[in-house]
């Protein structure tokens, strides 16, 4: 195990404790609010203090952790889900108008950066998490099948794929059982990686109000809410703000743990 | 070079004409009335009637998407339905904002990410490489409108060195390039991170290229080695993420205008939501995937034009 992905794994099982520990336990009720305790600074009874409506921050950061991995998780879903299947359909297919029509497709949809997806999904359908994890998730899908399909053209010049083609095996079949295990290290990491830029646009779309709506705890709502507060509460602004920071670099950290430690190759070509 | 050229500007217009079909597409679907959504709830039909037509609601969708597909080629984006203006005008007024924003972020992150990045590759494994790699693992990770908050925090509220928010107008164009720096510092910080990286692995799979070597066999110190040549064609790959990032720098400023209380495209982009003026969304979302799709194309050729080996590809 390398240090990285110690450090990496630790940050994000924290936040992924928290997150699933606010489902059963959470400091405060912070539905309710209580104006006598507002804006307190970080004290034995508010460990990371209280907002503008004196709810407790860190029952806001444990929900708020729920909703940034839900939205991330699922859009990083959508993204392999459609984007992984489009990749091996294009190699597999490589050189046809099919294979053509999907990466011509792919460089489309990432013309479009993820904030004027989510912009134009809001703009139809109103904000809210379920359009925040559609709108990253359609950003997810481009990244995922032209990573795939630039991992699996190689692998079909191997010799065991051949092997396989004169076994009778079909392209969808030698795509699913041979090259697939052969590209899900590589897809383990790129998810890990997706996932905090997922975790970064969820904060963001949420900051400008086109994200997760109260009363659901958000991050990126507890920043915009602090933006006035800042000069009066800058705990309002930092808790929230180094919580997106340590949960980003944890997964970041991961990632670059994971990928010299899946493929020790990358490891002796890095250092 | 040419058949080349002329083969991604044939892509170049295909996406363009997709992109103008999938934004009119998704902004048409758009539940509710715009006319109806104006006048409000106690509208006469036949008022409501009378300003569909006047906005063009009532002619058919192909119709109106070659209305508005021939008007903006000819720099005609229509009209705004709730400043009564033309759009070009209202995206000329804020586009002077958005745009230098950009390119000032983009200036202040090369500055930041070659001096970082060379540095680092130069050091590689030592102590500075070490804490120049872990701060780009924090500007990678800092979201860049809480960064803008801090920024904020400290040099507008606490020093008082710049105002915290607005912008002055290009009256008085020192004034306003103070107004944009710190936007342009919170857009340039995480872009520099990713760069500096970039900058550094290229230059350090430069550095264990046989030419360098060779420059080495003749006499070069190792620094002279770097500077004359492994930095030159270090260059090629981190130049493509520059001219994505411009394209990056201009959306990603929708949010920071937000924080800074910045009257560019951003802001306009949101007034223009939630008052269902679909006609400017649709032109400002257009205006901003032409800027990426068009980036991107320079950038192709460009590349094209240094490295002969991806013509042939073509």
């Amino acid at each position: 195990m390398n240090r990285n992905l110690i450090i990496g794994t630790t940050l994000t099982a924290v936040f992924i404790t928290l997150a699933v520990w606010s489902f059963v336990w959470i400091p405060y009720d912070i539905e309710s609010l209580d104006i006598a305790n507002k804006l307190q600074t970080p004290n034995s009874a508010y460990l990371l203090g209280t907002d503008h409506f004196g709810r407790d921050i860190l029952s806001m950061i444990m929900m708020g952790a729920r909703t940034s991995i839900a939205v991330a998780f699922v859009a990083v879903g959508i993204g392999m889900a459609l984007g992984i299947p489009l990749g091996l359909l294009a190699a597999a297919r490589h050189g046809s108008l099919l294979d053509e029509v999907i990466m011509r497709g792919n460089d489309l949809v990432f013309a479009f950066p993820s904030l004027v997806i989510a912009i134009l999904i809001t703009a139809v359908f109103g904000a809210s998490a379920t359009n925040a994890i559609i709108a990253i998730g359609i950003f997810n899908i481009p990244v995922f099948a032209r990573l795939t399909r630039g991992a699996a053209l190689p692998l079909w010049e191997r010799d065991f794929i051949l092997a396989a083609r004169v076994c009778g095996k079909s392209a969808a079949r030698i795509s699913v059982e041979h090259i697939l295990p052969n590209i899900t290290n590589l897809m383990i990491v790129q998810g890990t990686i997706q996932f905090s830029l997922g975790i970064l646009a969820e904060a963001a779309l949420s900051y400008i109000g086109l994200g997760a709506q109260p009363p659901t705890a958000s991050w990126g709502r507890m920043l915009a809410d602090a933006q006035t507060l800042v000069s009066i509460a800058p705990h309002t602004a930092l808790v929230p703000g180094f919580a997106i920071l340590l949960m980003v670099l944890g997964l970041n950290l991961m990632g670059d743990g994971l990928r010299d430690w899946l493929d020790p190759r990358i490891r002796v070509a890095r250092t | 070079m040419i058949r080349y050229a002329a083969g991604r500007l044939t892509s170049l217009v295909i996406s363009l004409f997709v992109a103008s079909i999938v934004i009119f597409a998704v902004i048409e679907v758009i539940p509710g009335d715009p006319a109806a959504f104006m006048l409000g709830v106690n509208a006469r039909p036949d008022t409501i009637a009378a300003l569909r037509a006047e906005m063009g609601l009532d002619q058919s969708l192909i119709e109106r998407y070659f209305d508005w597909i021939t008007g903006l080629l000819q720099g005609d984006f229509g009209q705004s339905w709730t400043y009564k203006t033309p759009v070009a005008d209202l995206i000329g007024d804020r586009i002077w904002i958005s745009l230098p924003l950009a390119i000032y972020a983009l200036i202040l992150s090369t500055l930041i990410a070659f001096p970082a990045g060379i540095y680092a590759a130069s050091r590689r494994s030592g102590a500075g490489d070490i804490t120049i790699m872990g701060a780009t693992q924090l500007g990678v990770a800092i979201p860049n409108f809480w960064f803008a908050m801090i920024l904020v925090l400290i040099f507008a509220i606490n020093l008082r060195w710049f105002s915290a928010g607005g912008f002055p107008g290009w009256d008085n164009p020192l004034q306003a390039m103070k107004s944009l720096t710190l936007p342009a510092i919170a857009l340039a910080l995480p872009q520099a991170a990713i760069l500096a990286r970039v900058m550094r692995s290229s230059l350090l799979d430069m550095l264990g290229e046989d030419f360098i070597r060779t420059a080495r066999a003749k006499g070069l110190s190792a620094r002279q080695a770097l500077w004359k040549h492994a930095v030159r064609n270090a260059l090629i790959p981190v130049l493509t993420i520059i001219g994505l990032q411009f394209s990056f720098l201009l959306a990603g400023g929708i949010i920071i205008e937000q924080v800074f209380f910045l009257p560019g495209l951003g802001r306009l982009i949101f007034q223009s939501i939630s008052a269902r003026d679909l006609i400017v969304v649709e032109s400002v979302v257009m205006l901003l995937v032409f800027t990426v799709i068009m980036v991107n194309f320079m950038v192709d050729l460009a590349y094209a034009a240094v490295d002969p080996r991806l013509r042939s590809k073509a």
